[in-house]
């Protein structure tokens, strides 16, 4: 225990002084956890429009206003050649064209039928697939109006309909940031504590300190828990901040669920992901090669974890790769506990895998850390 | 004669076919200096790696401390000191954190923390830098600091990694005076050097070509066994025949 109390006084005193490190563990997570949720948006907005109108008659215009008024889309450009509205499209200027047939109105009014033609630039898939989902909503709600308008509800005679009423459980004003926030928090925790527990210990093997401290008699267990705890607590800590402050003083997000079951979690995730930096810096000789493996880990970690595609549309091979990886379970437990509340035994799974992984990765490290060659 | 506290019988270290250290077999008595000469790549550093328990020998046997060198390893790290040829106090720790770290994980307690630090801080004259960071010493400095921090724990034996590369003969001068009063008060001391003026100072020599130790005695006696006036010439003599290249 003494000999713990010494590495322990040691580490914080070097990581304290360290001027160039500080504000990278502490200020940066907090940075990027106030800006990342900002861009890691879902929301498809702005999309640009260009509209190709042969008609010129109030039916067209009406339909473009309300297109205009929905606040999904901006007007490109208007005009009745579809080549030179097609030409913003080639020039990225515009990602949906909307052709407004000549004799909209007239067609419409007669034969109560009319076709609209919308091309979509389809390089970003979600952005078109959303935009192109949103104007056809948009022109159905506009074609339901005609309809009431011009059918005289008591000569109305119902087909039936079937009306879809949904409620939205544990985001009920479906708030993105709400979903990002803790997952985004999660991954923040997970390359701090991986990178700076890595390069501490591979620091001292460059420097050549780790030869001294291999002469002494000190216990490997206590050097491994000198090391590791630190980052432990400053992991907390970290997590406390970007929770209570960042979390609930810029997005407003409330855990809904048990304070002591998700810091019981952290608690253990955080010895497994230690564990992981130590494993890296045991087969490193540098810091410049444990931060290019680190990095490969956590490139993969993160964006094979969840935080912003779901796993389920992934494919099998890569459904398993996500399965192992601890990131993914460390994201699925904030949101189920922050957002739902789940309690214990909703995550009860997720405990005994991260269990393993804190074992796995902490005794794979201990035998390949060696005090004697 | 005293009970030796380095006994090596053929000792050895193989990578592969490459004998690194090939059937070493010498004494250290306590309070003994013992200069463990040879050309670089000789073999000295792997050689004094086994006796530390850093590295387990291939072959042959060995006692440090009266301690198995290959069984025993971390009951032989409480009884030797170490200053390898890298500097490896903490630079971003000041004079007294180092000491008070060191002597912690030695097992001292905070009563002889304090006390060995006083008087190793008097000794070396460093009362106005006790407080700065180990980092912003001259390096001849850090050196004696580093040799003080490592008998801080009074060990039996204390090895000597070329503990003076790059300082000035004036604090060369000072360090060797520390060595003696390290062997003054029953230490012994294992020292590998490339100065020929500081192997004179010591009490026994060995010269080791190839991984092999060609020459054993106090250097009057190599001198006269060799016809040569100095300790220069033993070492040309002996390091001539050498196969291996330096690195």
């Amino acid at each position: 225990m003494r000999t713990i109390k010494f590495l322990l006084q040691k580490e914080f005193k070097q990581i304290f002084r360290n001027k160039g490190l500080l504000p990278v563990l502490f200020i940066a997570p907090l940075i990027q956890l106030i800006i990342l949720p900002l861009a890691a948006d879902y929301e498809v907005k702005n999309i640009s429009l260009a509209v190709v109108d042969h008609d010129h008659s109030s039916y067209s215009r009406k339909l473009v206003s309300k297109v205009g008024s929905s606040g999904y889309f901006k007007l490109a450009g208007y005009n009745e050649s579809f080549s030179n509205m097609f030409g913003l499209l080639e020039s990225d200027k515009a990602d949906l064209v909307l052709e407004i047939p000549s004799g909209f109105e007239k067609t419409l009014v007669k034969e109560q039928k009319q076709k609209l033609f919308i091309a979509v630039n389809a390089i970003n898939g979600v952005k078109a697939g959303l935009g192109g989902a949103y104007l056809s909503g948009i022109i159905r709600d506009y074609n339901s109006e005609i309809r009431a308008q011009w059918i005289h509800p008591a000569k109305f005679n119902p087909a039936p309909v079937i009306e879809v009423t949904s409620t939205n459980w544990y985001n009920p004003f479906m708030n993105y940031k709400l979903f990002m926030v803790p997952g985004i928090l999660a991954v923040l925790i997970t390359m701090v504590g991986g990178y700076m527990c890595a390069l501490n210990i591979v620091k001292e093997k460059e420097l050549g300190t780790i030869e001294q401290i291999n002469v002494t008699p000190i216990k490997k267990a206590h050097f491994i828990i000198g090391k590791l705890l630190p980052f432990w607590i400053i992991g907390i800590f970290i997590f406390t901040v970007g929770l209570f402050g960042i979390g609930r003083l810029v997005y407003g997000i409330v855990p809904a669920g048990s304070m002591f079951l998700l810091y019981s979690f952290l608690s253990i995730y955080l010895v497994a992901l230690l564990g992981f930096g130590l494993l890296i810096s045991t087969f490193s000789e540098t810091q410049q090669q444990a931060m290019s493996v680190a990095f490969f880990f956590v490139m993969i970690f993160m964006l094979m974890s969840g935080l912003f595609t779901p796993i389920d549309s992934m494919p099998g091979w890569a459904k398993t790769m996500a399965n192992c990886n601890p990131v993914t379970y460390f994201i699925e437990v904030m949101r189920m506990i922050v957002m739902k509340g789940s309690g214990f035994v909703n995550i009860w799974f997720h405990f005994v895998v991260v269990i393993l992984f804190a074992i796995g990765l902490n005794g794979w490290a201990m035998l390949n850390y060696r005090k004697t060659s | 004669m005293k009970t030796p506290v380095i006994k090596a019988n053929k000792l050895t270290k193989r990578f592969g076919d490459f004998f690194a250290v090939n059937e070493i077999s010498f004494e250290v008595y306590p309070g003994e200096i013992f200069g463990f000469l040879g050309a670089n790549g000789a073999g000295k550093t792997t050689a004094m790696r086994m006796l530390c328990g850093l590295s387990i020998p291939t072959g042959g046997e060995a006692q440090v401390a009266g301690y198995n060198v290959f069984t025993d390893t971390e009951k032989i790290k409480k009884n030797i000191g170490y200053m390898s040829q890298k500097f490896s106090l903490y630079e971003d720790l000041t004079v007294l954190e180092n000491i008070n770290f060191f002597g912690g994980i030695y097992g001292l307690t905070d009563k002889q923390i304090k006390e060995k630090s006083e008087k190793l801080i008097a000794q070396l004259g460093m009362g106005s830098e006790a407080k700065k960071l180990v980092g912003s010493l001259p390096l001849g400095w850090k050196q004696k600091l580093a040799f003080s921090v490592s008998i801080l724990h009074d060990p039996k034996i204390v090895f000597l990694d070329e503990p003076t590369g790059g300082v000035d003969p004036i604090t060369r001068r000072q360090f060797w005076d520390l060595i003696y009063d390290a062997a003054d008060n029953g230490i012994s001391v294992f020292v590998t050097t490339h100065y020929m003026d500081e192997a004179e100072y010591c009490n026994r020599i060995s010269m080791m070509v190839d991984g092999k130790i060609m020459a054993l005695d106090s250097p009057a006696n190599l001198k006269k066994q060799f016809s040569v006036a100095s300790m220069d010439e033993v070492f040309f003599e002996l390091a001539r025949g050498a196969k291996r290249k330096a690195d």
